[in-house]
């Protein structure tokens, strides 16, 4: 361990108020402070490649911790001082939970930080009077008791960016549209419409009619479940939104217990086109490009 | 609203209806280099488009002042359209559909209220009005980079 | 084919004539003065020339707000008292879902995919016609 002189005028006499106690205790004993949490698991099992990458990291949250307590908002994890380490906090929390860590362990990783800087703070201080340094004692707990929890909040934030990738990415996968003619294309929905996948969904279908400059857009509800007012709402969109680029939306699929919903709710889907089933839709988006659905007779030409 | 500012992209006035084909352009170019999809991209661009009229038909001109937010998951474009004009009275009448002062379908503030994700407006008869409105990428913030 | 270029005061955007149609183009971010300058333009060119249909193709604007949706319906009403159908082409799908959430569905006009499919909306199959030459808005 290396340690260095520190003139003893600094560490006597006069006492200013916790905060501002701390804040210098960390500034003064940051080298100290740093080669010790560099040996602290948390730190030593993420910066691999040398020792002094890890003391370098120790030191940027030594000098966030030191930035916080000047500004003697000690209790406050969105104070300034936290801003430039929350990045590095987020890598160092996400590098422990693909190492299979829990959240509560790496909470534990930083409560072990706690331990070595208030010893360091007590016996930096000899001839403080007890009361003094049990206030700095305290405040320095509180401290790291605000790191612990701007660590937790960074991991869960990244843990909610990587439910959002993944629930884009299941919108994306949910959303096939397929070419049933030249000119028609549908979109089949099974499970439940929310806001967001309704607009993906509305999306997906508008650009199927662009690329495959269909005159017809189907949208099979057979599979959803339920149908409220707001997917009500996000339907009619649709059927606007496709008019306006020049085509004709058919809604198909709504069952009698959809039906009945949509009656009870008061909704008007008075200028939508609506069919019992898919294969109804399709029939009325053929008769509108002018090819008839017809049965074929015996001897006669087959006819599509 | 919600977010920390992460700093000014530009102030821009708005005194002619060549300044409002700049402040489509400009919201258009932030919005992308943010990373916003086509969609939330036109969005966003012509909600400001709507603003920024009523600030040089209604307000006399003005300015419109671009910020780059962000709220720890994603991040965002904040507008703010200032003018000093004579203000709205009415606010909850203004913000209705089919109110209109001037020419127009009347789709000013209400439509661009449903276009963005937060609106905001503050106006003082006599003074002047301001509309703050935000937008956030929806698309989750690609992995970030190592340093 | 008769090329007829009404291109008053000014006014970037080139209303073309393609026997009893009229075809506009629009292209990029239209100024408001353009944008009502391009209004006068297509009824002086329906009164003078007795078209039947007006095709404007904006598969090239960007969006479409309140104003020039304006444009868009009063274009459309003016050509009905003119005896002419208004077709309005190739809008893009960013664009038709933000009017949507804007309120502006265009109640009023007629809407096709393409310059291609309004011609044949308004009864010209003449889908092999030459598009609007292509001129960027000052």
């Amino acid at each position: 361990m290396r340690s260095e002189a520190v003139p003893e005028h600094e560490a006597a006499a006069s006492y200013g108020t916790p905060t501002d106690e701390v804040g210098a205790f960390l500034s003064r004993r940051r080298e100290q402070i740093a080669q010790r949490w560099a040996d602290e698991p948390l730190f030593r099992t993420v910066f691999t490649v040398s020792r002094d990458e890890a003391v370098e990291a120790c030191r940027s949250v030594v000098d966030a911790l030191a930035q916080v307590a000047d500004s003697g908002r000690v209790e406050d994890s969105d104070s300034a001082g936290f801003t430039v380490v929350r990045e590095q906090l987020a890598r160092m929390t996400a590098a422990r939970s693909r190492s299979g860590m829990s959240t509560a362990q790496v909470s534990g990783e930083v409560d072990a930080l706690r331990a070595p800087v208030v010893n360091l703070l007590v016996a930096d201080l000899p001839d403080a009077p007890p009361e003094h340094l049990r206030e700095c004692a305290t405040t320095l707990t509180v401290l790291m008791g605000t790191l612990r929890l701007v660590v937790m909040e960074t991991a869960l934030t990244e843990v909610q960016a990587l439910i959002d990738r993944q629930q884009m990415q299941l919108l994306e996968v949910a959303t096939p549209v397929i070419r049933l003619w030249d000119g028609v294309v549908a979109v089949p929905l099974i499970g439940t419409l929310d806001s967001a996948r309704s607009q993906v969904v509305m999306e997906t279908l508008l650009q199927a009619v662009v690329d495959q400059q269909a005159r017809y857009a189907i949208l099979d509800i057979t599979g959803v479940p339920t149908v409220d007012s707001l997917v009500a709402q996000h339907l009619m969109k649709t059927v606007a939104a496709v008019r306006l680029m020049g085509a004709e939306c058919v809604v198909s699929g709504i069952r009698p217990a959809i039906a009945q919903t949509i009656v009870h709710l008061g909704l008007d889907l008075g200028t939508v086109v609506t069919r019992a089933g898919l294969a109804d839709a399709l029939a009325y988006a053929l008769h509108g490009l002018g090819a008839d659905i017809v049965h074929a007779t015996p001897g006669g030409a087959g006819q599509r | 609203m919600s977010g920390t500012a992460a700093g000014v992209e530009a102030r821009l006035p708005i005194g002619s209806d060549l300044d409002l084909v700049w402040v489509r352009q400009h919201v258009r170019q932030a919005a992308a280099a943010l990373g916003f999809g086509l969609v939330e991209q036109t969005k966003l661009v012509t909600a400001a488009s709507e603003l920024a009229r009523n600030t040089l038909v209604y307000g006399g001109g003005g300015e419109v002042e671009t910020v780059r937010v962000s709220d720890g998951r994603t991040q965002g474009l904040r507008l703010t359209f200032t003018d000093h004009g004579p203000g709205i009275a009415d606010l909850e009448q203004a913000l209705s559909d089919g109110y209109t002062s001037g020419d127009g379908l009347g789709m000013g503030l209400g439509g661009a209220r449903r276009l963005v994700h937060e609106f905001a407006i503050d106006s003082t008869p006599g003074a002047g009005t301001t509309v703050t409105v935000t937008s956030w990428v929806a698309r989750p913030p690609r992995q970030r980079e190592e340093s | 084919m008769n090329d007829d270029f009404s291109r008053t005061g000014a006014a970037p955007v080139p209303v073309l004539r393609l026997g009893d149609i009229l075809l506009v183009t629009l292209q990029g971010d239209l100024h408001d003065g353009t944008a009502e300058q391009l209004q006068q333009d297509i009824v002086e060119a329906i009164a003078r020339s007795r078209v039947t249909g007006v095709v404007i193709d904006i598969s090239g604007v960007e969006i479409v707000d309140s104003f020039l949706g304006r444009v868009l319906a009063e274009i459309g009403a003016n050509a009905r008292l003119l005896a002419a159908q208004t077709v309005v082409a190739g809008m893009r799908p960013a664009v038709a879902i933000t009017m949507v959430e804007l309120g502006l569905t265009l109640p009023g006009l007629r809407t096709a995919l393409s310059t291609e499919a309004a011609l044949e909306l308004l009864g010209r199959p003449d889908a092999a016609a030459p598009r609007a030459p292509r001129q960027e808005p000052r």
